[in-house]
């Protein structure tokens, strides 16, 4: 008896030795990334740096352009993910409604490299005609959209179906229900869910490499290249000299802070916002 | 059809996908009344309630075949909106259910603002109508900023009361609005309910035959979908004419 218990006390001490084990093998490789970056980037950092054009030894246009694609890409993407969330959550009792859940789902996995070609094939020949912000915008919501669409799904489906039959039952239009009720008891989901999707599109280098190509400089229009923090890194890693190899490890730190950032509002946006679903006393 | 009555089902079958709910179901709900639906789990009271206001459309595979008149006109009729015939017939749920982001005040006043019937009305005084007829107005008259969920239970149903009568019902529906109640609060929601006929006509489903007697002025008694018994309270009660009334009365089942 007593064997077979220190058995299962060694047992018990095991599985907790190789559960830590595996944790430490997955933050040895982050931690040296967050470290390579933050040791290699910040050195590169001024005021200059930020501000100059690529030319100049800066990566203003990165910055402006990653900023530029960020705000596009939401205008675009987070309305109509919404949207079709609601969609999903609200109409999507049917034999459609599940066939574009699967293919939604089957979106958030597709490649990105994919992404950008087919914005190309798409957008840039047929529409734009040249390399535009506007057709990377485009694709990063391709990327976007299934992303939000699941996240507001989700958080509608958390919405008891109480709260809807209350709103109803006052003679409440469905739409106003929607909008007024369900969609307002679900936010603090709705915007974790998106800033977070806003957050992971924000890094993508393969859709921008196809349709906003990499510039030197600032903004020049609609229907010209734009540059971006993730194609900067890319582009500067190639080149030959040690500055602008360097240049590449400040851009880097520049994107995981704006990242680093997004995640920040999430936390304060989402804390204490979330509704109990019980009835006191 | 009787002009004297408020509502009526008139050979009312409804089913769930196969399963039916309802057989041939015939009954009359006099204004200014409360009349009180009994019977054991699922002998298809809620479902009778949830079709006077058309709320049992909303659930998937839900049918039904028959009339219910309001005031004579059958609001399953074609041309019918169900949000309108809602406006009418209001409803309180057995699970306190107030809008959980909304304060107290926003949502009693939540099915003017969503309905847009407040044009050219005082929100204010309507809202403290409402509260006071629903005796919760001394209670929370200094926390209508507070949130609508952080009352007890039984302040929560007397708003969602409240909600309901401040769009002016004719009909006021209530599913077991006491179940989830303790008994202090359940003998407020029932003084409240005689005082509401004054005013509205009640029906009430209720699994509590004490409450049925002391609350309403008719009683319906259903069994496995179908009306077994209907008529004045206090027959159903003193003198049941089926014998599966008195059984169920006599608590030899249910």
């Amino acid at each position: 008896m007593l064997n077979s218990y220190r058995f299962r006390r060694y047992k018990n001490k095991l599985f907790f030795a190789l559960c830590l084990a595996c944790v430490i093998i997955a933050i040895v490789p982050l931690v040296s990334i967050l470290v390579e970056t933050v040791v290699r980037g910040a050195s590169q950092i001024n005021l200059h740096f930020l501000t100059a054009n690529v030319l100049q030894g800066g990566i203003g246009p990165s910055i402006q352009g990653t900023l530029i694609i960020i705000g596009l890409t939401s205008a675009i993407g987070i309305p109509i993910g919404i949207f079709s969330g609601i969609y999903l959550a609200e109409y999507g009792n049917n034999k459609y409604a599940s066939n574009i859940r699967v293919i939604n789902n089957v979106l958030t996995q597709v490649p990105s490299i994919i992404v950008g070609m087919t914005a190309f094939g798409i957008i840039i020949l047929y529409v734009t005609r040249t390399y535009s912000p506007f057709a990377g915008a485009v694709a990063l919501s391709f990327m976007l959209i299934p992303i939000v669409a699941r996240t507001t799904e989700e958080s509608l489906k958390l919405v008891p179906n109480s709260v809807r039959e209350a709103s109803l039952a006052l003679g409440v239009h469905k739409w106003r229900t929607t909008l007024n009720v369900v969609l307002p008891a679900s936010k603090s989901g709705l915007v974790t869910g998106t800033l977070l999707g806003v957050a992971r599109i924000a890094g993508e280098t393969a859709p921008l490499l196809f349709t906003i190509l990499g510039s030197s400089f600032f903004f020049q229009g609609f229907n010209a290249p734009m540059d971006a923090l993730p194609l900067r890194i890319f582009l500067n890693s190639r080149m030959n000299t040690a500055e602008e190899q360097a240049a590449a490890w400040g851009a880097a730190l520049i994107l995981i802070l704006i990242v680093l950032a997004l995640n920040i509002i999430v936390r304060v946006a989402s804390r204490g916002r979330n509704f109990r679903w019980t009835i006191n006393g | 059809m009787d002009k004297n009555m408020k509502m009526q089902s008139i050979n009312l079958n409804a089913w769930f996908g196969l399963k039916q709910a309802l057989k041939d179901v015939n009954i009359a709900i006099k204004p200014n009344a409360v009349t009180a639906i009994i019977g054991p789990s699922g002998c298809g009271k809620s479902t009778f309630i949830r079709i006077l206001n058309r709320m049992h459309e909303l659930i998937p595979n839900a049918k039904l075949t028959g009339q219910v008149l309001l005031d004579g006109e059958d609001i399953y009729a074609k041309d019918v909106d169900p949000v309108m015939i809602r406006r009418r017939v209001g409803m309180v749920f057995q699970k306190p259910n107030p809008f959980p982001t909304m304060s107290i005040y926003d949502n009693v006043a939540a099915g003017l603002k969503l309905t847009g019937a407040k044009k050219g009305r005082n929100l204010d005084e309507i809202v403290k109508a409402s509260l006071e007829r629903a005796t919760l107005w001394d209670e929370v008259k200094d926390d209508l900023k507070k949130p609508g969920t952080s009352i007890s239970g039984g302040q929560q149903q007397r708003l969602c009361i409240a909600r309901a009568i401040a769009l002016q019902p004719e009909v006021i529906l209530m599913d077991e609005p006491c179940s989830a109640l303790d008994p202090i609060a359940t003998a407020k929601i029932e003084q409240l309910v005689v005082e509401l006929k004054q005013d509205y006509t009640v029906v009430i489903v209720t699994h509590n035959m004490q409450q049925a007697s002391r609350v309403s002025d008719f009683t319906a008694f259903m069994y496995l979908g179908s009306l077994i018994e209907f008529g004045p309270t206090r027959d159903i009660f003193e003198s049941p004419k089926n014998p599966l009334t008195e059984k169920y009365i006599t608590g030899e089942f249910g």
